[in-house]
């Protein structure tokens, strides 16, 4: 009898394990709102990632009934999961394309919430002060016209400065990224070339060079392999201490990638920026801007569809893009210009819910 | 009685319950349960690779199979240099690393002493342990340097007349995601390898001695005897170098393109899934992703059934007896 008694006791055992896993799926679906605590879902973009985990730890600081988590998935998951509406908010370093926000079963509204910048570094250990790159240099490397670094368009604007005979090395991102496609959009813009024969997106087909994986790749191997040209968000470039190339900007200006000049780059087209705020700001006008900048964005639906879910993500929001902004500089974000902040105020604004205003 | 009640039993019956207990009946059905599940998730996990990637294969149809270009931006999408990069770099995985496993586990078994084979034997399974993102990390740091100014260079130098051993040297491509491929399978095939040859009779090991055969002879014995497993293991082995992503993406350079050169950069097919899949927008692009897996599915496939028809025909001549593994 004690067969049957242990086969019992497997069914039993296989059953809760069954049970186990339809909980688990139908707790992932429902995320519920008891006790009095408003608990909100988040997901996309991995560039803003360690800001928004630093908001959601301080929120939930001055705020203790709310709970909002942000899962890092990448912005294409972002406005995926936002459209299924499995998330209450999504994020994206791209604005969203209008055939998205068409397909989106509502009005998507962006909020703007940092901005960013992608540097070109490069590793030349003989070179010790920064070098000058045109949009013209840039293009031509990674389209692979450009194939040595003394080639005399780069060494032009680079005098003084002794360039090795060595071939380039060109090194992307590999996996789909905000980076490549903020990038790519600047290339596309300064270079009519490259973008009748690359374009602008998150996985381009990159005429030459080596894929690496993430930042964290990229920089391993511009670090370890001389002689490579590679590009990087800004804070990443920072927090490793690469070197870092200045740009010509649209004003004939080098400049180099700081957060002001960031800063300056939104400042710069404040006045000109669309109404739903969807933007690209590379190559932006201005004697001081970094030409390489963009924005991040928070995807929220205007109409929200419960009243205390909606208040507390707006909420989230206006803190956000107020008291959110101080903790931007120290993880190498560039905060909003107030001129936008204004603007993402008014789209906050408009968020309702049955109707209602969701901040009166 | 008994063989009349076994006339009136149907076969499944008397299947689950050859004696007629209830308890034996219960554990059979649960068992039969168990082993059904794994062949329903199989067949659901293809079901629902072929109705994700409908539109793409709608779309393109054989074409996507012959095609070199992946473009998404253009949303044009051909599979060819990936199924070629991950069959390529999955060959020189094990071109390197099946001597490397024989020797490992012959020595392990027929001639390390005690105190050296148990630390040996621990060390290289621990080596299985390694989660695939430090060996691809250790491969940025220390392999691709290393091969870039101490391997890639004489190759050249001497066989550059081939087509193998050309174009520029960054230490990164085919080679060094293959090299990277074959460290970490050569703890699976080793340890199988091992469990073969001690597995094979110790009689066999005397018949061989006894007869006057040398200790190389007769470890020729052990392993023609091990054959079966031994293949085994390899396919083993193959699997997992099919299948590897992470540490092979941080390698191989991540560019769709077929070349010659083991020098060039290449890509895997589980490689683009997990670069692109995460940042992937719009319907086309993505069923194009899930096609691809659908044909690491099936890359997988024919590749486990060709190195099993090999295995048959190898244990059909040797009439080997280790069937261990």
């Amino acid at each position: 009898m004690s067969v049957s008694k242990r086969s019992f006791q497997l069914v039993a055992c296989l059953s809760i394990f069954v049970f186990l896993l339809i909980g688990i799926a139908c707790n992932h679906g429902g995320g519920g709102n008891g006790g009095g605590t408003v608990s909100l879902h988040g997901a996309g973009a991995s560039f803003p990632n360690p800001l928004y985990q630093k908001w959601l730890s301080e929120y939930e600081k001055v705020h203790a009934n709310v709970r909002i988590d942000y899962q890092s998935i990448g912005s294409g998951g972002g406005i995926k999961q936002l459209k299924e509406q499995t998330v209450a908010f999504g994020a994206s370093d791209a604005p969203m394309k209008d055939e998205d926000m068409k397909s989106a079963p509502g009005e998507v509204v962006h909020v703007p919430t940092v901005l960013g910048a992608v540097v070109i570094t490069y590793n030349l250990a003989e070179v010790k002060q920064p070098l000058r790159f045109t949009p013209e240099v840039i293009a031509d490397v990674y389209l692979g016209k450009i194939k040595k670094w003394n080639d005399a368009k780069i060494t032009a604007d680079n005098p003084g400065v002794t360039l090795p005979a060595n071939d380039i090395t060109v090194v992307y991102r590999s996996d789909g990224s905000g980076t490549s496609a903020v990038f790519t959009d600047y290339l596309s813009k300064v270079s009519t070339e490259w973008k009748e024969k690359v374009g602008t997106g998150t996985s381009p087909k990159w005429p030459i060079g080596l894929g690496a994986k993430g930042n964290e790749g990229l920089t391993g191997q511009v670090k370890n392999t001389p002689n490579t040209i590679g590009y990087t968000e800004l804070a990443y470039a920072v927090q490793n201490k690469l070197p870092v190339a200045l740009i010509k900007n649209a004003a004939g200006n080098f400049v180099e990638p700081t957060i002001d000049a960031v800063v300056a780059a939104a400042a710069a087209s404040a006045a000109t920026i669309p109404d739903d705020l969807r933007v690209s700001i590379t190559n932006a006008q201005g004697a001081q801007t970094y030409p390489i900048s963009s924005y991040t964005y928070i995807l929220v639906y205007k109409n929200q569809q419960d009243a205390g879910k909606g208040k507390a993500l707006a909420d989230f929001l206006w803190w956000g893009i107020h008291d959110g902004q101080n903790f931007a500089k120290a993880l190498q974000y560039a905060p909003l210009p107030p001129e936008i902040v204004k603007k993402a105020e008014a789209k906050i604004n408009s968020m309702t819910a049955g109707g209602s205003p969701l901040r009166s | 009685m008994s063989a009349v009640t076994d006339n009136q039993y149907s076969s499944w019956r008397r299947m689950l319950s050859p004696t007629g207990n209830t308890g034996d009946a219960v554990y059979r059905v649960v068992m039969l349960l168990v082993a059904l599940l794994m062949v329903a998730i199989v067949i659901a996990m293809v079901w629902a690779l072929a109705t994700e990637s409908m539109q793409s294969i709608r779309q393109f149809g054989f074409s996507f199979l012959r095609g070199h270009t992946w473009d998404p931006i253009r949303g044009e999408f051909g599979a060819l240099p990936f199924v070629y990069g991950t069959v390529a770099s999955s060959l020189i995985a094990l071109l390197i690393s099946v001597p490397f496993s024989l020797g490992i586990a012959i020595f392990l078994v027929e001639q390390a002493p005690h105190y050296l084979a148990r630390p040996i034997g621990f060390l290289v399974e621990l080596l299985a342990a390694i989660p695939s993102v430090v060996y691809g990390l250790w491969g940025i740091f220390v392999l691709a340097p290393f091969l870039r100014e101490y391997v890639q260079p004489p190759l050249a130098r001497v066989l550059g007349w081939t087509p193998l051993f050309r174009g520029q040297i960054t230490g990164f491509g085919l080679l060094t995601g293959g090299i990277i491929l074959a460290i970490m399978v050569t703890p699976i095939i080793s340890a199988v390898v091992r469990d073969v040859l001690s597995a094979v009779p110790s009689s066999q090991r005397e018949a061989a001695l006894a007869l006057g055969a040398t200790k190389w002879e007769m470890i020729r014995v052990v392993l023609v005897n091990g054959a079966p497993g031994i293949a085994g293991a390899v396919i083993l082995g193959l699997g997992r170098a099919l299948g590897e992503t992470m540490a092979v993406t941080m390698l191989i350079g991540n560019r769709p393109e077929i070349s010659a050169s083991l020098f060039d950069p290449s890509y895997t097919i589980a490689s683009a899934i997990a670069n692109e899949f995460t940042e992937a927008t719009g319907d086309l692009y993505l069923s194009a992703l899930v096609e691809l897996g659908l044909i690491l599915f099936l890359v997988t496939f024919i590749v486990n059934g060709i190195a099993r028809l090999l295995v048959w025909n190898v244990t059909r001549k040797t009439g080997g007896v280790g069937r261990a593994a």
